[in-house]
């Protein structure tokens, strides 16, 4: 072996974290499930959720809390800032095949089921026999069976709070970049206030989702159970809605961690992890604008 | 909280102790340790429902369990086979020589390693658990098959099937940590000097599954989560009264599932490629035609799902598309065959039990592959479809494939992680007595197959009892000849072999692995070799 021109290797000491995320995990889905299970019969939710859900919590703030103790302590060297962004480039990688899954499903449910139903290609018994009288339209308005699954009174259309919410995503991806050359140049100032304003953006965006929802569930007739519209839409954008809750809440992480001095300009692997995410999350919206509102 | 490795070696062996070691553990070798046993567990349990399944198969009629028991035991045999079996194992083994073979000292991301570790016993004790509860008479187990197809697995799935939704999701979370864990190794810490064309074709293989994991475990999570809310959310997406299909289930699932299959392939074909070499004493033929060889099945691997389905119904330009596109991987396929004939040809070849295990896996794998291409003939496969002949099929690249490949790489490295050499008698038993009794129980398989048995049913009719006896007493005396590796493993980790093994192991061993001390030391190379 010759001598090394590599600098040294950082490898963490053994750590309790996993472990902790382990149980964490595996509580909440039993939770989980049990809550699922009990109120399907009119009962209540089981205990072990929430308490699986603090778990979770706690495995957040103890085991990103001990990263950045190490980071602001100086043991990080390129090369695991390299894996950190291999890591998060790979992450969010999987997170666009999440979401193709529920793409795919909408454009299958679009292009060759909803034709089928209504007669199309070889299928024109299906639609005699099986389901006579359904129209192949999209959005479907009255499902197969309209009286299992009761179609929407109208679909949410792309103007109005869809298109607001559009500018909204991608105004703010505009001002987290801002706040990053304002970080880069070190720059506190127009970095804390920028991304106070992209966090304020994002909170601005779930709060018209929220207004969206209502609006669709009480006004619409726009439901989960209003047939395979009603299903891609709220899976959908309810995807994106937690992601954006996430990314949200990581950008306020970041914020306060602006605010607390911990980044520098050239010491912030961080802030611009949370930021691809969340031009991550806008490209998401922008398919979905596309797709699910708009065409 | 933590520390930088000095360049010293004298930090070599400060291993944690107690149970701790493990629980805590951010070290790619106890990591690796622990997947590896994890599976051999697994592979026993599994292997226990396979034999509930033969057993009754013995003969016609039903005589030990209830069909709806039946249906249980070839669901999870599936599941616990593919995911906790198989892809644990090829994760253990990268863990351990990954590092090991690019010259690195640990994995890239070593917390995030033990993490995608623990969430598997967490994940298969949520499945096992629905199992005890059935054998007590607390509702089912999943009993849809490990493709869970809707509306088996919606509207007709019991309770269970919900523990099994989020238990996969588990898995997946395992497996794209893994996977990023795994990229970020390969891409990151390799040794100076060691270019991505001079890596091992073990690691090229890794790293190729790697991506597959990344592209392929988010849509089993998409499929099964849709799985969730038509379940117990009132969404319709297989659902047809909704607008929605069941047909739509069996895309997604499959779009997920085909790549799944050469996730279960590639590293042992990596493995393949380091034994066969060693042991023909020659280096691998044509090293770059198998990089790209694995590259090209893994990319076809995306474009061929539906072969699964052809008897499912889809436009008949879907049907040719498909079997073409199919036909298209046997000839990397095919490469790979060459090259590893190739390298044995006018080698100086010896038979240690590795290689035996290779080169029972070339034939047999590709055995298992000329099935393959019989099934995605979709004229042909109308009448193959869900008969014993698909069984045989995937048995074939699984067992005598995958599963081979794992024995073969255990044998060859276990010199290594543990510094002693294996009893080779036992090996040569442990291998002959496995080959023949996986032939014994999987080749009749094609006959009744062929000759029209259905598969998933536990009875079948009178003509195909001689061949299902004979893959019974095939089956038994496969399960049993397991226990003679399991006591080799035992024997040779606790030193009792009697012969040490040198560094390089091997005569014909060549590679960053085989320069390090056998049992090799806790952090691999705590300072960069350099390759030349």
């Amino acid at each position: 072996m010759s001598t090394t021109n590599h600098g040294d290797y950082f490898i963490p000491e053994p750590s309790k974290w996993p472990l902790v995320g382990t149980i964490a995990l595996t509580t909440t889905v039993i939770g989980a499930v049990n809550t699922i299970h009990s109120m399907n019969e009119g009962g209540s939710m089981s205990i072990l959720l929430p308490i699986g859900l603090l778990l979770i919590a706690y495995l957040f703030f103890g085991w990103f809390g001990a990263v950045i103790d190490e980071s602001m302590g100086g043991k990080y060297n390129q090369q695991v800032d390299r894996s950190f962004r291999i890591g998060m480039l790979w992450f969010i990688f999987s997170e666009v095949m999440f979401f193709a899954a529920f793409f795919g499903a909408l454009f299958y449910a679009r292009v060759f089921a909803l034709s089928w139903l209504g007669g199309g290609g070889n299928n024109e018994m299906t639609g005699e026999l099986l389901w006579p009288g359904f129209e192949a339209v999209w959005p479907i308005l009255t499902n197969p069976d309209n009286a299992v699954f009761t179609g929407p009174e109208k679909a949410m259309g792309a103007m109005g709070l869809p298109a607001i919410n559009t500018a909204i995503l991608l105004l703010s991806s505009v001002t987290v970049t801002i706040a990053h050359h304002g970080l880069r140049q070190n720059h506190r100032k127009p970095l804390i206030i920028w991304l106070a304003i992209t966090v304020a953006l994002g909170a601005v965006f779930l709060t018209l989702q929220v207004v969206e929802y209502v609006h669709a569930y009480r006004d619409m007739g726009l439901t989960m159970d209003s047939g395979i519209y009603g299903s891609t839409f709220f899976l959908l954008t309810g995807f994106h809605g937690a992601h954006v809750t996430l990314g949200t809440t990581m950008l306020l992480v970041m914020l306060i961690r602006a605010i607390k001095g911990h980044f520098t300009a050239d010491n912030h692997f961080a802030f611009e992890a949370v930021a691809w995410y969340w031009h991550f999350v806008d490209v998401v919206w922008l398919g979905l604008f596309i797709f699910v509102y708009w065409l | 909280m933590s520390a930088v490795i000095e360049e010293h070696h004298d930090h070599h062996d400060h291993k944690p102790t107690g149970i701790g070691r493990w629980l805590f553990s951010t070290n790619h070798k106890d990591i690796g340790t622990m997947y590896l046993w994890f599976s051999f567990i697994m592979f026993f349990v599994g292997g226990s429902m396979a034999l509930v399944i033969r057993a009754e198969l013995f003969q016609p009629g039903l005589q030990l369990v209830e069909p709806e028991f039946f249906n249980q035991m070839t669901t999870l045999h599936g599941l616990i086979m593919v995911f906790g079996v198989i892809m644990p194992a090829f994760v253990g083994l990268a863990n351990w020589m990954v590092p090991m073979m690019i010259g690195a000292p640990d994995m890239a991301l070593p917390r995030m390693n033990n993490w995608s570790f623990w969430l598997l016993p967490g994940a298969f004790g949520l499945l096992i658990a629905s199992l005890i509860m059935s054998l007590m008479g607390m509702g089912s187990a999943p009993n849809f098959g490990w493709t869970f197809y809707a509306p088996l697995s919606t509207k007709y799935g019991p309770a269970s099937t919900d523990f099994f939704i989020f238990s996969v999701h588990m898995m997946g979370i395992s497996s794209i940590m893994g996977a990023i864990n795994i990229i970020a190794t390969i891409m990151n810490m390799r040794a100076p000097g060691m270019t991505y064309m001079k890596m091992p074709i073990f690691v090229w293989t890794w790293f190729i599954t790697a991506y597959l994991l990344i592209a392929v475990m988010p849509v089993l999570a998409g499929a099964v989560t849709m799985m969730l809310t038509d379940r117990n959310f009132g969404t319709s997406f297989f659902d047809a009264a909704g607008g929605g299909d069941p047909v739509m289930f069996q895309h997604i699932f499959w779009f997920f599932g085909h790549p799944e299959v050469y996730i279960m392939i590639l590293p042992s074909f990596g493995i393949i490629s380091e034994i066969v070499p060693t042991f023909a004493r020659k280096k691998i033929f044509g090293y770059s035609s198998m990089v790209y060889a694995t590259a090209s099945i893994a990319f076809l691997s995306f474009i061929v799902w539906a072969h699964h389905m052809f008897t499912t119904g889809m436009p008949v330009a879907g049907e040719l598309f498909f079997m073409y596109a199919t036909m298209l991987i046997a000839i990397p396929t095919g490469v790979k065959v060459f090259n590893w004939v190739s390298t044995m040809w006018k080698g100086s070849m010896t038979f240690e039990t590795p290689m035996l295990f290779a080169i029972a896996f070339i034939f047999l794998f590709t055995i298992g592959g000329f099935t393959g291409l019989m099934l995605c003939i979709a004229p042909a496969d109308f009448q193959y479809h869900d008969t014993y002949f698909v069984v045989a099929h995937f048995h074939y690249v699984l067992v005598t494939g995958a599963a081979f490949g794992i024995m073969a790489g255990v044998y060859y490295w276990i010199p290594k992680w543990t510094g002693n050499m294996y009893d080779e008698t036992l090996g040569k038993w442990h291998f002959w007595l496995t080959t023949i009794s996986a032939n014994v129980l999987f080749f009749p398989m094609h006959f009744v197959g062929l000759a029209g048995m259905p598969r998933r049913i536990p009875d079948y009719s009178i003509q195909f009892a001689e061949f299902n006896a004979m893959a019974t007493v095939g089956a038994f005396v496969f399960g049993f000849t397991q226990l003679i590796f399991l006591y080799n493993v035992i024997k040779t980790a606790r030193g009792r072999t009697g012969v040490k093994a040198t560094d390089q192991v091997w005569e014909g061993s060549h590679g960053l692995e085989w320069t390090l001390p056998s049992p090799a030391p806790f952090h691999s190379f705590t300072t960069p070799p350099q390759v030349k």
